[in-house]
């Protein structure tokens, strides 16, 4: 049984951990997250869950917790944002390499300094190299059905690794928002009952996890780490079609919006892509050939799925909600134009960095881009491959 | 109290094969806490520090149970998420043994960078035991000072110079910390004292709810005394009241130990290399100093547990 | 050595019953660098930092096992409430033991003497 309600994105968040009541949620809170450890407390205090809610004295503790509970054999989470997330940096990639299958939503805010708390990417990007899963969500509908896929994906024998569930701050974790949730049992039974393969309450089996691993054997478990990710490719994708059987929602690794016969197309991450399939839409009533790639998952990186939907195109636009301060542009840019170079067709690529600090991406933003790409397309020249949107310049 | 006979019946959870120094006292002290545990289920944490990296070069592990190791500051936290895990798979029947928690954790991962996470948890009331081995300094690292370090102890990062001589500052009082947090057990003991070791681990596994035991336990390269002469130095600084035995239990300051005699401090620093520039001519006063700062805390420790403020007869 | 296979379920997790050998591939050590024999240290030999090795004399020992309570390395076997020998394959020399034992039960005895003796005896043989 499927049932339309009007949520944010953090209820809808709170909502699906509700359904999958975990053993143990451990989280500290932090704009624009607060309102998911709010709600979650108000859960375990009505006894709606029967979670062991640890209220942790910061994001550091609130992942150390979480690793100690998941390699303890529980299921176990957090959420954070922002600077949370940025505390928790030294403790996501243990969690990572410790091949435990921890969720956790990140809404995601910019990150100090100046303090803001708006959206933007820099802290879920800022862990992309932690061995973490990160998935995308375009709004909250996304976000609920994230997390429950999450648990799955991050659980897979093949796979146990921590899954974090990215969705923009505010503009997602805070808009009321129409969106299908599942009944608790249909989420109870697609999530099913984790069973831990090692742990430290196994009192038949007693294990040292977190050991001291040194140039002997290290390089050969990081290596493990990275099968791990090849093989949460195929996981992801087999869970997505599972999830489309209960949901009417299948999942991919990517979404492809109209890229089929496009000549420009615009790659974007989270709620951003809405707006750009909306551009999308009117100029392909004026004639544009113009499509959208919505990497839902980041990390692993889509490679194949990506130059395979992208391959067709004259001239790409990254859209990146970070900065690298390489000077050579954002970090999905090197991603994308890394993978597009095998090719060999000379597709242009350009990056435009937008939205730090919250700043808005609106229509007329995206409709610039594509007339930015046309002209690419039409003179095969780029002057300047990396750009600024909405910026005072 | 059990005899060594009895004890001695009990297995070993932290065995040989280990790589801390020879003669080093995290060695003594986790197998004095261990042998505490009996036959129960336990379930190991440590922070980074010198008991961590010995005891867990892979693919060896020194400890005979379940052990996690998660990184230097987050002992506390990740204990309790374990303990979170054990009531909540517990309650779900899940599992159905029982398990006692137990953190270890260097002086440094303790007082200084663990502070938070371990004041959370005991805050929080996880029904854990948390044991800082204290030997005065980040051992691992090579001897750097931190906020157990003694007054006037030379290490890497407080050098007895020329101008300053070795560590400025008195010793952070963390176990009367912990015990601000009114949690159900706090004590300090040392490795001299087998008995009082063994009486409050077992103490401390057996509360309900969160304890804390703070243990010297000597590191015979950072301090620079004869590797055999554990006990003895030990032993010393519980005479002179530099390390006084006391627990706090519901609140309740008890003294464990007094000394018969006034034993001076310089008892305990003179057969320590890392004290040696105290005693050099002209110095006096700096060895007059840290003996005025151990009769003061004495006598504030004294009243504290109800007893007649004055310092031992000479 | 068992071919690598993504799907293998016990990929990577595979050696809860074998021992860790340098010899083994990436996909065959144990998942994570977990530990599936709780103090297999005790396989591992650190009697070979010793200088000085303790020696027990039988009829001075009154087994009041100081000893086997202050040994940081285990190696102080005590079997049934008694001292019974020392574990030489891990004991380090710290010479604690012997500063502990009320009785002086233990001499501390430098290494190169040991071997003299040994081979003296070797010689006589
Ligand atoms: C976040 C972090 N900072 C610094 C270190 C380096 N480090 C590892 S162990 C250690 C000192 C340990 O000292 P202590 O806790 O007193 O334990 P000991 O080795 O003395 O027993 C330091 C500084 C680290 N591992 N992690
Ligand atoms: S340096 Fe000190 S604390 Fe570290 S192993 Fe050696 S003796 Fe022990
Ligand atoms: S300490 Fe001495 S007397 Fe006691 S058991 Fe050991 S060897 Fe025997
Ligand atoms: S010399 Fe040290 S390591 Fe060897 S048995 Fe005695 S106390 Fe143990
Ligand atoms: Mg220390």
């Amino acid at each position: 049984m499927k049932s339309k309600v009007a949520l944010t994105g953090n209820e809808a968040v709170a909502q699906a951990m509700k359904q999958i009541n975990p053993d143990v949620v451990a989280a500290y809170p932090i704009t624009p997250q607060t309102e998911i450890v709010q709600i979650f407390s108000s859960f375990v205090a009505n006894g709606e869950v029967d979670t062991e809610f640890v209220a942790v004295e910061s994001e550091h503790s609130a992942m150390s917790a979480a690793i100690g509970a998941a390699a303890g054999g529980a299921r176990a989470m957090t959420a954070t944002s922002s600077q949370g997330l940025a505390l928790m940096f030294e403790v996501v990639y243990i969690a990572a390499s410790m091949r435990l299958p921890i969720v956790f939503p990140v809404v995601n805010r910019a990150l100090s300094g100046p303090i803001n708390i708006h959206c933007d990417h820099s802290d879920a990007m800022g862990l992309r190299d932690s061995g973490v899963i990160q998935l995308f969500s375009e709004n909250a509908q996304e976000a609920y059905d994230n997390m429950i896929q999450a648990v799955r994906i991050a659980e897979h024998s093949d796979v146990r690794l921590p899954v974090m569930v990215n969705m923009d701050g505010f503009i997602t974790s805070h808009a009321m928002d129409v969106l299908e949730v599942l009944d608790d049992e249909t989420v109870r039974n697609f999530v099913g009952t984790y069973v831990p393969e090692d742990y430290l309450l196994d009192a038949e089996n007693p294990i040292s996890i977190g050991n001291f691993d040194m140039y002997d054997f290290y390089f050969e478990h990081k290596r493990q780490q990275v099968e791990a990710m090849k093989a949460a490719k195929e996981v992801i994708r087999e869970i997505g079609k599972e999830f489309g059987r209960i949901s009417g929602r299948e999942y991919g690794l990517i979404e492809s919006y109209k890229l089929d016969d496009a000549d420009v197309a615009v790659v974007v991450l989270n709620s951003a892509a809405g707006t750009a399939k909306g551009v999308a839409d009117e100029l392909r009533a004026n004639g544009v050939k113009a499509g959208v790639l919505k990497p839902r998952v980041y990390r692993p990186f889509p490679q194949d799925e990506i130059r395979e939907a992208l391959k067709g195109v004259k001239a790409v636009a990254v859209l990146d909600r970070a900065e690298t301060f390489s000077t050579c542009g954002g970090p999905i840019f090197a991603d994308i134009r890394n993978v597009l170079y095998d090719l060999k067709n000379d597709i242009k690529v350009v990056n435009y960095v937008y939205g730090l600090g919250g700043r808005d991406l609106r229509l007329e933003h995206v409709a610039q881009v594509f007339e930015e790409l046309e002209n690419i397309r039409k003179t095969g020249r780029v002057d300047e491959t990396v750009k600024y949107l909405g910026l005072r310049e | 109290m059990a005899t060594l006979k009895e004890l001695s019946r009990v297995e070993e959870r932290f065995v040989g094969g280990h790589r801390l120094c020879a003669g080093c006292g995290h060695g003594i002290s986790v197998r004095m806490i261990l042998n505490a545990v009996e036959d129960a289920n336990v379930v190991v944490g440590c922070a980074t520090g010198c008991l961590e990296v010995a005891s867990t070069i892979y693919p060896y592990t020194a400890w005979n149970c379940s052990f996690i190791h998660n990184a230097f500051e987050n002992a506390g936290a990740t204990i309790s998420g374990v303990e979170a895990a054990y009531r909540a798979l517990k309650k779900r029947g899940k599992i159905d043994r029982d398990f006692k928690f137990i953190a270890f954790g260097g002086d440094g991962g303790t007082y200084d960078i663990g502070l938070q996470s371990l004041s959370g948890a005991m805050e929080r009331g996880h029904n854990i035991v948390y044991v800082c081995l204290d030997n005065g300094a980040y051992m691992n690292t090579g001897i750097q000072r931190s906020s157990a370090t003694p007054t006037g102890a030379d290490t890497t990062t407080s050098p007895a110079g020329k101008v300053i001589p070795g560590k400025q500052q008195p010793r952070k009082d963390l176990t009367a910390i912990m015990a601000a947090h009114n949690i159900s057990y706090a004590a300090q003991t040392a490795i001299n004292n087998w008995q009082d070791v063994h009486k409050k681990a077992k103490k401390a596994i057996e509360v309900e709810g969160p304890a804390f035991l703070n243990v010297l336990s000597p590191c015979p390269r950072g301090w620079r005394y004869n590797t055999p002469d554990i006990v003895q130095i030990t032993k010393l600084a519980v005479e002179t009241r530099f390390w006084p035995l006391y627990e706090v239990e519901n609140g309740k300051w008890k003294l464990n130990y007094k000394p018969k005699k006034y034993v001076p401090v310089e008892e305990f620093l003179k057969p320590q290399g890392r004290f040696r520039h105290l005693f050099k001519p002209g110095n006096e006063h700096l060895i007059k100093a840290i003996q005025e700062e151990v009769d003061s805390r004495w006598l504030a420790l004294l009243e504290r547990c109800g007893e007649t403020p004055e310092l031992p007869p000479r | 050595m068992t071919p690598y296979n993504p799907f293998n379920r016990n990929f990577g997790t595979g050696t809860r019953t074998k021992a860790v050998r340098p010899d083994m591939k990436w996909h065959e050590l144990t998942r994570a660098g977990n530990i599936y024999e709780p103090g297999n240290a005790n396989t591992y030999e650190t009697g070979d930092w010793r200088s000085i090795r303790p020696v027990w004399n039988k009829e001075r020992c009154i087994h009041c096992l100081m000893c086997w309570r202050y040994c940081p390395d285990a190696s102080v076997i005590a079997k049934g409430g008694k001292f019974e020998t020392f574990d030489y394959k891990h004991c380090k020399g710290c010479g604690i033991c012997a500063k502990v034992c009320p009785v002086n039960a233990i001499d501390m005895v430098p290494e190169d003497e040991i071997k003299k003796v040994k081979e003296a005896n070797k010689d006589e043989e």
